[in-house]
């Protein structure tokens, strides 16, 4: 390199890794796509009244099992078709958007936070905390997920807040574990040692220095669970667990729709692509989220 | 590894079953609704008789009481009467695992068998045709609604194409003497082929739907491990020497690139069991997930009990079994 070159190398601004992270995520178009489509999934849930044409609970038994509008019987003003009690198939399936949208988000992000703090406590403090989180977690993970939540959905009833409850119990696990690992690694750096040796206090070296250096391994992660959470709380309400009828959801769509399979196959296919296209979107999404924010991942 | 350190590791597992047990009996003493009044199913009964019923079936007792005898029974292997049957819960369900198991095992042997290939493929062929295929195939594995995967499978090749039947595990005429309770390893021992075919036939769509999330991930798994393994010395030492190259990839290569694979293995057959439930409800397989959802809405506690508590068991040995199968394989892992 000759000087003349160095001399005129303008000075780079210093930007912060969450911005080059962004940055590196919004270049990866097929992540920044799924990231659209995710987007437009919470505007469709968040603006349902607007959207869906037709009242999602409204029963017009002579439309039972109308199909899409494209086959023969169809109607475009049912664009896709109607279910066995004569219900606007995209009507339910815009408004099923809110339960699964709802829950993913407040589940994941009260998991995040108990899950953050005990994984902070445990991975810290050490000691009686920590064998008391680490063998909480290790009883919760002998349970198969799905089973610890219907059993839970039996002992609690129905309801939307049961369902979270139900999957939060169990959900904190994950970041738990994630924040404890991370914490054991972080408490023996540098910079943690640095705050000790000026008297910091113990909540403050947790909170305010260790927390802001792992949190983007724990974003990542609450991404990617979204995800599963989105799918259990499918199967439950499939199970006939869930969220009570007549209140639109995907899993219970799919589930009414299985009586119909030999007639109306519409019936539970769309609402299964509704699910199968939001946690796709969401895994490509966290997928590119953690090769940005992590490029040691990227192989 | 010495003894020592299994037994160790062995006593480890004793708490957890512990605290697994007093969750699932704190979690059916708080469920409400009398499993003597959803048995009666609104019917007229004197109530001294259902009182009775209750004194049999050991309700009237207090639930500290209760988890007592229930865990020393459990500790002799007696999980007490199905409320349901009026059986012993152990036969009720050494009569629905067997072909949990078969179709655990079904969707094992195909998650591998795909996953395997795919994932070496994918390693040697990085960031080609091949390996953008295997991981856009991982992405819809994983994101895929097992439910709603099963029922398009049924639309598909049993309503639309009727080459394979609904549901079910086989069909009547085909009654071949039980010997492993597997039904087509049976009827293979019986010398039955037609049977054998019927068995396959009505096995392979829920296996199917339920190994392709497993599929996904160890496609992942397979493909990260084989990544790691080519860019070791021993490869390129071996490259060298002029082996051949299959030879170098399938032999040398993928002896090491398995470990994690099968260690991952072996702790999704663990999630794989609770992931029954679903699969054998759409597909009405009649193993043990199904029998734990029918339990749960008739308030069957002593079932659920018993499978949650086996399932946990299963799990953490499994997992357990992943450990060891992690050192065993790779000698430089001390346990």
């Amino acid at each position: 390199m000759n000087a003349a070159a160095l001399s005129v190398a303008p000075e780079k601004p210093t930007r912060s890794p969450t911005w080059e992270s962004l940055r590196r995520f919004v270049a990866d178009r097929f992540s920044l796509l799924a990231a659209i489509v995710v987007a437009l999934f919470i505007l469709m849930a968040i603006f349902a009244p607007w959207l869906a044409p037709h009242d999602p609970d409204e029963n017009d038994l002579l439309r039972r099992l109308q199909p899409a509008a494209w086959m023969e019987g169809g109607e475009w003003s049912y664009l896709l078709g109607c279910d066995g009690l004569g219900r606007d198939i995209l009507s339910r399936i815009i408004y099923g958007a809110r339960v699964s949208i709802a829950i993913g988000v407040v589940v994941v992000l009260i998991a995040t936070a108990v899950g953050t703090a005990l994984g902070l406590a445990a991975g810290y403090m050490r000691g009686w905390v920590d064998i008391l989180v680490s063998r909480v977690i290790d009883i919760l993970l002998g349970f198969p997920y799905l089973i610890f939540a219907i059993a839970l959905m039996a002992m609690m009833g129905p309801g939307l807040e049961n369902i979270i409850l139900a999957l939060v119990y169990k959900e904190w696990v994950v970041p738990a574990r994630v924040v404890r690992g991370e914490v054991l690694a972080a408490r023996e750096m540098e910079y943690v040692e640095a705050a000790r040796a000026v008297g910091a206090p113990r909540l403050h070296i947790m909170v305010r220095e260790i927390l802001p250096n792992i949190l983007s391994p724990v974003i990542v992660v609450s991404t990617i669970r979204m995800a599963h959470v989105i799918i259990l709380e499918a199967s439950l309400s499939f199970l006939g667990l869930g969220v009570q009828p007549p209140t639109a959801s995907w899993g219970s769509m799919v589930a009414d729709g299985r009586a119909f399979i030999l007639d109306a196959w519409w019936a539970s296919t769309f609402p299964g692509i509704a699910i199968l296209l939001l946690v796709l979107s969401i895994n490509v999404a966290s997928q590119g989220l953690r090769d940005a924010f992590d490029p040691k991942f990227s192989d | 590894m010495n003894v020592l350190a299994l037994v160790g590791r062995t006593a480890q597992l004793l708490p957890v079953l512990l605290g697994v047990s007093v969750i699932v009996f704190v979690m059916m003493a708080l469920t409400p609704g009398d499993p003597v009044e959803v048995m009666l199913s609104g019917q007229q009964v004197p109530p001294e008789q259902v009182q009775a019923m209750r004194h049999d079936m050991g309700l009237d007792r207090p639930p500290l009481e209760r988890f007592a005898v229930f865990l020393g029974n459990a500790l002799t292997g007696d999980f007490g009467l199905s409320f349901f049957h009026r059986r012993p819960v152990t036969d009720v369900i050494a009569e629905r695992l067997p072909a949990t198991i078969e179709l655990t095992l079904a969707a094992l042997l195909i998650a591998l068998a795909v996953s395997i290939p795919l994932g070496v493929l994918a390693a040697v062929h990085k960031n080609r045709f091949i390996d953008r295929l295997a991981a856009i195939g991982s992405l819809f594995g994983i994101s895929l609604p097992g439910f709603w995967f099963g029922i398009i499978m049924i639309m598909i090749f049993a309503v639309h194409m009727q080459v394979l039947p609904v549901s079910g595990r086989m069909d009547y005429a085909c009654e071949v003497a039980p010997i492993t309770r597997l039904m087509t390893i049976d009827s293979l021992l019986r010398g039955r082929p037609d049977c054998f075919s019927n068995a396959l036939s009505h096995i392979i769509l829920p296996a199917l739907t339920l190994a392709l999330p497993m599929a996904a991930v160890l496609t992942r798994v397979q493909r990260a491990a084989m990544l790691e393994v080519l860019r070791s010395d021993y490869i390129v030492f071996a490259h060298a020497k002029g082996i051949s190259r299959r030879r170098v990839l399938w032999r040398h290569a993928l002896k090491n690139a398995l470990v994690p694979t099968v260690t991952v293995a072996a702790m999704e057959t663990g999630s794989l069991l609770g992931g029954n439930m679903v699969v054998e409800t759409v597909f009405g397989w009649p193993g043990l997930g199904r029998l734990v959802v029918e339990s749960i809405f008739v308030r069957n506690y002593p079932l659920i009990q018993a499978a949650v508590l086996f399932y946990a068991v299963t799990y953490v040995l499994l997992n357990f079994v992943a450990d060891l199968l992690y050192t065993m394989l790779n000698p430089r892992v001390r346990l």
